[in-house]
């Protein structure tokens, strides 16, 4: 049973995964209520482009990754907003898929690295080094410091962009902010998840936590219990099924993503089964089903 | 008429004045030549057909749209140099219904601008739950906003634009979609919140539901047509330009309604072809 916490770098591997999974899901809230759920798997390609380059120049990993990260999300934030016609979707696709072709052709260009960007890509949780842990505490600390110390400004702006702006909240500096965030959240992030399954650790949490509640307090705080909780038991369980570390993580989160579903679905069954689907305090006036109402306010 | 005080436009100085106001999106001017003057205690229906322009005067108060002319004054300077106090409800359509968020914390919003808090304070909380007791929304507090009646969600964004004691109110058309005693409510609310000095400027289409209660209404197409108390605006021929359709206007119960004929099916003199339409000029409203 604690077989596999004798070896350190499984130990390691083990608190990387369940911090970078409470990190992802306190980002991901953010992230799938602005419905840009595809800017966390475009953004983990175009930080590949970075890392390429950062390595090319032989410039700091993390730096450089996050750096071109955050522009890419910057581009992103400032193509849709100067075009309105291009939607988000298609500006995280034009963007981000251009970094990551970048990379790609950078690699084949220099073949002489190729294996060391297969981490990079699929991730390797087993490799977290103490310099990884720490980059992870730190990422994780401002995130959770900025997360709180702009928690209003950034609920307002996610809510409702143009009426916060109408109300005095400087929306582009809070959007600047968290997309510095987000790009060192995916940065540190690459190492465990990699980059084709980042996508998966920011929007699985916060989808299971709203099928939970309609508060988002408690979604914020299910959200990152949620991410760490499958973070660490996607982990643990990988020693003993004997899986890749990243993919065993998702399968678990979608695991507890299919738990929430079917609960949801059951509640919403009882409740038209008992016609308690509404809640009586509205008199009779004519009331909106709440599919997320539930467990947790 | 829900507020029989004039709209004295000689009164010392307007809350709000556009001054040849010439604005409009990336290039695109909407309004042309604009002069309105807003007086304290004001209760001002915008009207105007799908695309006119009603919705721009009010992000024009918002500073949401680009000036390329003119002066946006308010208490008497450029409103570069002086906000507005001002609360904002927009159309209830344009809410993500979905949003995990409850009662309490949509109206807090409405001071998240106010100080560097990262959460809510004790002032914000108390000031948000007298203005959820006097809307009647109190106990709905922790209800999702998706789990409300049509009046209720209506309440709650009211809530959030009051909740910063604005002297102005801006409310982008408040009875859109509302069934007959919601309208009713949240029309005598708007009414009692300017008998407390709270200016109220709103866009709508119901010319007779609404418009025609209010003291002063302003009849918009891209200009400011006419402007004045309905029984004095509401004619055939302000409402030939501003609707670009003939409408008869008769007199009921005190008031002056527009007659809203249905239009007859088909060719000939009483038919469709009498009616002039400009709907194929401005399909959006901006």
């Amino acid at each position: 049973m604690f077989e596999p916490l004798q070896y350190e770098f499984f130990i390691r591997g083990l608190i990387a995964a369940t911090v970078v999974g409470a990190l992802c899901g306190l980002i991901g809230v953010y992230i799938v209520l602005r419905r840009m759920a595809y800017i966390g798997h475009g953004l983990s390609h175009a930080v590949f482009g970075g890392a390429v380059v950062s390595y090319v120049m032989s410039f700091n990993f993390y730096l450089g990754a996050s750096i071109w990260g955050f522009l890419s999300a910057l581009l992103i934030n400032a193509t849709t907003r100067k075009r309105h016609f291009i939607a988000a979707d298609a500006a995280i696709g034009i963007i981000t898929t251009a970094s990551f072709a970048l990379g790609v052709a950078l690699i084949s260009r220099y073949k002489t690295f190729t294996r060391s960007f297969d981490a990079a890509l699929f991730g390797n949780i087993l490799g977290v080094s103490q310099g990884d842990l720490y980059a992870i505490y730190g990422v994780t600390a401002l995130a959770v410091l900025l997360m709180l110390l702009f928690y209003r400004r950034l609920l307002f702006t996610t809510f409702d962009p143009e009426v916060a702006r109408f109300y005095g909240i400087p929306t582009d500096w809070v959007d600047t902010l968290f997309s510095l965030v987000l790009a060192a959240t995916i940065v540190v992030s690459m190492q465990v998840m990699g980059v084709t399954l980042i996508a998966a650790a920011i929007v699985i949490p916060p989808i299971t936590a709203r099928l939970l509640s309609y508060n988002f307090n408690t979604v914020m705080v299910l959200s990152v219990l949620i991410g760490a909780a499958t973070g660490f038991a996607g982990m643990y369980s990988s020693y003993f099924v004997d899986v890749s570390s990243g993919a065993n993580i998702v399968l678990t989160a979608a695991a507890a993503f299919l738990l929430a579903m079917g609960y949801s679905s059951l509640r919403e069954w009882l409740a038209i089964r008992h016609g308690t689907a509404l809640e009586a305090a509205t008199a009779g006036q004519p009331v909106s089903a709440e599919p997320g109402a539930g467990l947790w306010e | 008429m829900l507020h029989p005080a004039p709209h004295d436009v000689l009164a010392a100085q307007p809350v709000i004045e556009f001054r040849d106001l010439t604005c409009g999106y990336a290039g695109d001017i909407v309004l042309r030549d604009i002069n309105l003057r807003i007086m304290s205690g004001d209760f001002v229906g915008i009207l105007g057909p799908s695309g006119s322009g009603k919705t721009t005067i009010l992000r024009t108060i918002l500073g949401a749209v680009d000036i390329y002319g003119g002066q946006l004054l308010v208490e008497g300077h450029e409103i570069r140099d002086r906000r507005p106090s001002v609360g904002y409800v927009p159309q209830l359509e344009t809410v993500d219904w979905n949003f995990p968020i409850t009662v309490e914390q949509t109206v807090l919003l409405g001071r998240a601008g106010n100080g560097w808090l990262p959460w809510p304070g004790r002032e914000d909380r108390e000031r948000a739950h007298a203005i959820m007791r006097r809307l009647g929304i109190d106990s709905l507090a922790r209800r999702h906003i998706r789990a409300l009646s049509g009046g209720q969600q209506q309440r709650v964004f009211l809530a959030r634009a009051l909740v910063s004691n604005p002297r102005v109110l801006l409310l982008d058309e408040p009875t859109t979609g509302v069934d007959i005693k919601t309208r009713d409510d949240v029309l005598h609310l708007l009414d009692e919140l300017n008998h407390e000095d709270i200016t109220i400027i709103m866009t709508t289409h119901e010319l007779n539901a609404v418009a025609a209660h209010l003291p002063w209404v302003i009849c918009v197409n891209r200009r400011i047509v006419a402007e004045g108390p309905p029984h004095e605006v509401y004619n055939p021929q302000t409402l030939l330009e501003t609707y670009g359709a003939e409408m008869d206007v008769i007199q009921h119960n005190g008031l002056t309604l527009v007659a809203e004929t249905p239009h007859r099916l088909g060719r000939g003199p009483h038919g469709a072809g009498r009616r002039v339409h400009q709907q194929e000029e401005h399909q959006h409203d901006v």
